[in-house]
């Protein structure tokens, strides 16, 4: 009894704080207030280039701006949103553990509605005025979220297939032809299990071509309707997963676990969110040099990834100046190097100054990517609401046993 | 200053060092089953819906029937339960017929040698070699790939993630055997066994009927706790579980980690139930177990009445020598094919071997690496020793004072192996937030100092009871205090089961994810968690780099552990080590 009141007693103490209005500061005094400070960099660390990426701009920042960065790996970003959620609950709105995350999706969508995010910020950046928000509208339209400032655009994905050309000399070119050819070779097909974001991503690309009507899926989730309108992806899926790498019963959990599986040969496609990762992976040894890319006729899904500040971190000054750099075109033109990554840039090349549009037009696309007119049109992420729903529904359907 | 001040000053330092002495139980207690219990509270209210930050004002039963319609569910508690008690069993079964089948041969010396580095590595380093050894493009398919098998691709086999968690069970039992075998050697030591197995063959039994029929009965009991707590890890156990057992669905205790990091507040209530549901699978088990040990007591007392001699029993004892050293050699090759992975250059399904070896992947992972193996090291430097001081503190107030510690004490020292740690880490971890030091460092030192003082515990207090008191008596009528006895005299006699307790801590402390993941907030990166977090990637290569650092510390602790004593006492004969 006596625990359960002193439990009681810390937990009702607690105070919810909202989101806090923009700093007034200018950005000198940002940098300057950054200077010692050290931003816990949530991200996602499945990836060993990306890795080695956020390990190099750390360097850059500490050397410049004497701001350290430790790079908080995450297997799932939904691990730092619910660690900031954690902070809230039991009180803590300031001082708080997480300082940066790269973010987008319904991840940003929660943290927004729970007020979880400090801002907006953005437009203080210096480097923000080269962001192309005008042809990358995904840039401030995150999953039919509006961004608002909340955070920092910094990298442009776009759904491809990478295909091993040896085993493979013609590829499909729609999610029907995908499941035909997966029915003539069976087994040599998978995709990552959701709600690992790429395997969601195929699904979301399966119901953009498979749904009668595409418009119902850029508004909110109709839970009268959800079931017609995903039937035809339900029909989809239960065709293919039979003939399937291990019949659909064991499903690799990640992009770098699906690489893996097309270099050893167990597989002749796999799924990736960025255009330049096959050429990457071939250069490091990685991938066999046969591997290519293609995309489908019909389009396929695109989308922008973020760096958010939570409402009560820690680093604030630093990690804005530490997402300040991330936008700049030194660090986005390595991020668009193949070499280093291959991950396209948020910039709009035509607003840099000429000397800064050379780093970007000296770059190799690599042997595996398409080049920017073939990679067809990119189609608007559905509202965050149906990754949710699609997702429980999958598992409901294919992770519930027998 | 006269005689009698003298003495009473002495008398007063005496009684303070000696009451500071009787407080070390309790708050050896205290400091490690405070957050035990704080944790089961933590997580008990939510399970009930009682969290007022996140609006559950009042009791209900509300996460449970969310947790009820969770897709999977039954399917996820099948595999934890089911897994947990077929890898006990396994285990239990294969070490009690080896040692039954091959105790007092030399075979049986030989195999106690290769003991010890396996039991040293974590559970999960072995999962990961044994993911890759076992795979459809493993190495064991690659040996004999294509020449033998006509394969040029991997075949669409399902081994590792397979749906029924065979491979979790096999992963598991191939680390249990070796440390239910240790359990029983030291059982196998106080029972007098050998001369009990003699005399049953002389009565004509069979050597595997003569050891169960009359040793098993005597060192059963002494290993029954480990047995349980085998158990226990075995049904919740969640690092070793992503690497090997099924995703869809994964077994309740992973199930449950991805709940509790669910973004959706919500999901905290239905993890809190899933939690205690947990807790009850363990019990369950392990009343499943019970009745188990009941039937096996009936059932073994008949058949001992029988006086059934089995004497042809060689295919009994043949199986268990291939079983175990079976086991043995499959996790030694799944660690060789870690260290090989972390230098491998093109490695692609069939070739046998890699292309070429380069440091690559270490220079390339040098500083993350530098820097999961200092976290590693010092949080288990100071938490083994920590916990030592402690453990020392209760052995030397129970020989002082004569408490022997009842069987009672020793299931509250096995408690946090008992209790799954799913099920209080979530608890202790809003505990470790309002104490504010929730990620820290010490906050990580601490919950490790939960988990390897039992062990430390447990590895030091035989010898430490064990010890000739007379020398004590000596020393005390030579007119030492009990302090310099204990420095200068027990202490170093003892000091090589000393550095083995502190190095066994130290091991426990490389192997701990959860309470890594939990109290270190996801910030503070050991080898372990790091190498966990990296395991859904399947690059072998950064993974075999972390497991080959998983394998050295331990590795380099034990060896401490044996040559500092071989040098202190290489003048003193009766303290040499002798193998």
């Amino acid at each position: 009894m006596r625990a359960f009141g002193f439990l009681a007693i810390f937990l009702s103490a607690v105070v919810a704080v909202g989101a806090q209005p923009a700093a007034a500061d200018t950005w000198e005094e940002t940098v300057t207030k950054a200077r010692g400070q050290t931003v816990f960099w949530n991200a996602w660390a499945g990836d060993e280039r990306i890795n080695a990426y956020i390990a190099w701009a750390g360097a850059q920042v500490k050397n410049r701006y004497g701001v350290a960065v430790k790079h908080v790996k995450l297997s799932d970003t939904a691990e730092a949103v619910s660690r900031v959620v954690a902070e809230k609950a039991a009180g803590r709105t300031s001082g708080g553990s997480v300082d940066l995350i790269w973010i987008n999706g319904e991840n940003f969508a929660a943290m927004k509605r729970n007020k979880l995010l400090f801002g907006p910020w953005t437009s203080n950046a210096p480097n923000y005025r080269f962001v192309d928000t005008i042809g990358k509208k995904t840039t401030t339209i995150d999953f039919t979220i509006p961004v608002d400032g909340l955070e920092a655009p910094w990298g442009m994905a776009q759904f491809v297939f990478m295909y091993d050309s040896k085993s493979l000399p013609t590829p499909p070119t729609s999610i029907k032809g995908l499941l035909n050819w997966a029915k003539q070779n069976k087994g040599r097909f998978t995709y990552p299990q959701p709600p690992n974001f790429l395997g969601t991503t195929f699904l979301k690309q399966a119901l953009i071509e498979l749904v009668a009507d595409p418009a119902v899926l850029q508004k909110e989730v109709d839970p009268k309707q959800f079931a017609a309108v995903t039937a035809p992806l339900w029909r989809f899926l239960d065709a293919l997963h039979p003939a399937m790498w291990r019949s659909g019963k064991v499903f690799p959990q990640n992009g770098p676990a699906q690489h893996r599986l097309l270099d050893d040969g167990e597989v002749d496609i796999a799924l990736s969110f960025q255009p330049a990762e096959a050429s990457s992976l071939i250069a490091r040894g990685a991938l066999p040099d046969t591997v290519r890319t293609f995309v489908l006729a019909g389009g396929t899904v695109g989308n922008t990834s973020f760096v958010a500040i939570p409402f009560n971190a820690k680093a604030r000054d630093g990690a804005m100046v530490l997402a300040d750099f991330l936008m700049s075109p030194e660090a986005q033109a390595r991020k668009q190097n193949p070499e280093f990554w291959g991950s396209g840039t948020v910039l709009a090349i035509d607003k840099l100054p000429v000397t800064e549009q050379n780093r970007f037009g000296n770059l190799k696309l690599g042997i595996a990517t398409l080049p920017p007119e073939r990679l067809g049109d990119t189609l608007l992420e559905p509202h965050t609401s149906w990754v949710t729903a699609l997702e429980e529904d999958w598992a409901k359907r294919y992770a519930a046993g027998k | 200053m006269s005689i009698a001040d003298i003495a009473a000053k002495g008398a007063t330092i005496f009684r303070l060092r000696k009451s500071a002495l009787r407080a070390v139980p309790p708050v050896t207690l205290l400091l490690f089953l405070g957050p035990v219990a704080a944790g089961l509270i933590g997580t008990l209210l939510p399970a009930f819906g009682y969290l007022p930050v996140l609006g559950g004002e009042t009791l209900s039963l509300a996460p449970w029937r969310q947790l009820l319609a969770a897709p999977g569910l039954a399917e996820s508690v099948r595999l934890s339960f089911v897994g947990g008690l077929a890898t006990t069993a396994v285990a239990l079964a294969v070490v009690i017929l080896f040692c039954a089948g091959w105790h007092g041969t030399r075979g049986f010396a030989r195999v106690q040698r290769l003991l010890s580095p396996l039991l040293s590595v974590p559970h999960v380093t072995v999962a990961f070699g044994l993911a890759f050894v076992l795979a459809p493009s493993g190495w064991i398919l690659r040996l004999v790939s294509p020449w033998a098998t006509g394969l040029a691709r991997p075949p669409d086999l399902i081994i590792v993630h397979d749906p029924a968690g065979l491979t979790l069970i096999a992963g598991l039992a191939i680390k249990e055997i070796p440390f239910l075998f240790l359990m029983t050697l030291a059982a196998i030591g106080q029972v007098d066994a050998a001369r009990t197995r003699t005399m049953a063959r002389t009565l004509g039994y069979g050597p595997v009927a003569a050891w169960l029929k009359a040793v098993f009965p005597q060192v059963y009991p002494q290993i029954r706790l480990p047995v349980f707590a085998v158990l226990a890890y075995a049904v919740s156990v969640v690092d070793v579980a992503i690497v090997l057992a099924p995703t869809t669905p994964p077994p309740l205790a992973v199930q449950l980690v991805r709940w509790f990091n669910d973004p959706d507040l919500a999901m905290r209530f239905v993890a809190s139930a899933g939690a205690i549901l947990q807790l009850a699978i363990v019990v369950a088990a392990m009343a499943l177990w019970w009745l188990g040990e009941r039937a096996l007591i009936c059932g073994g007392r008949m058949w001992i009445r029988t006086g059934w001699r089995w004497r042809r029993d060689l295919w009994v004892r043949r199986t268990a020598a291939l079983a175990l050293v079976g086991g043995f050699a499959v996790a030694f090759f799944s660690l060789l094919s870690m260290a090989l992975w972390s230098v491998a250059g093109r490695w692609r399904f069939p070739e046998a071997l890699p292309d070429g070896l380069n440091l690559a992947t270490w220079v390339g992972n040098a500083d993350r690496l530098t820097a999961a193996g200092w976290n590693t090291l010092s949080v288990g430097i100071v938490a083994s020793i920590v916990a030592l001081v402690f453990a020392v503190g209760c052995l030397e107030n129970e020989a002082r004072f004569g408490h022997r510690a009842t069987n009672r004490a020793l299931l509250l020292l096995y408690l946090p192996l008992l209790v799954p740690q799913v099920a209080f880490l979530f608890g202790a971890q809003v505990m470790l937030i309002v104490l504010n030091i929730d990620g820290s460092w010490l906050a990580v030192a601490w919950s490790h100092l939960v988990f390897v003082l039992p062990y430390v515990f447990l590895s030091l207090a035989d010898p430490y009871r064990s010890w000739d008191d007379r020398y004590a008596r000596t020393a005390l009528c030579l007119g030492a205090g009990p302090w310099r006895v204990l420095r200068c005299i027990k202490l170093p006699m003892l000091l090589r089961p000393v550095l083995v307790a502190v190095a066994v801590g130290f091991a426990v402390s490389v192997s701990l994810y959860l309470p890594t993941l939990f109290a270190g907030a996801g910030r503070f990166d050991t080898l372990t968690t790091e190498a966990v977090s990296l395991a859904a990637s399947g690059n072998r290569r950064i993974i075999g780099a972390y497991a080959l650092m998983q394998m050295l510390l331990p590795f380099l602790a034990f060896t401490l552990a044996a040559a500092v004593p071989a040098w202190m006492f290489r003048h003193r004969r009766g303290l040499r080590v002798t193998l």
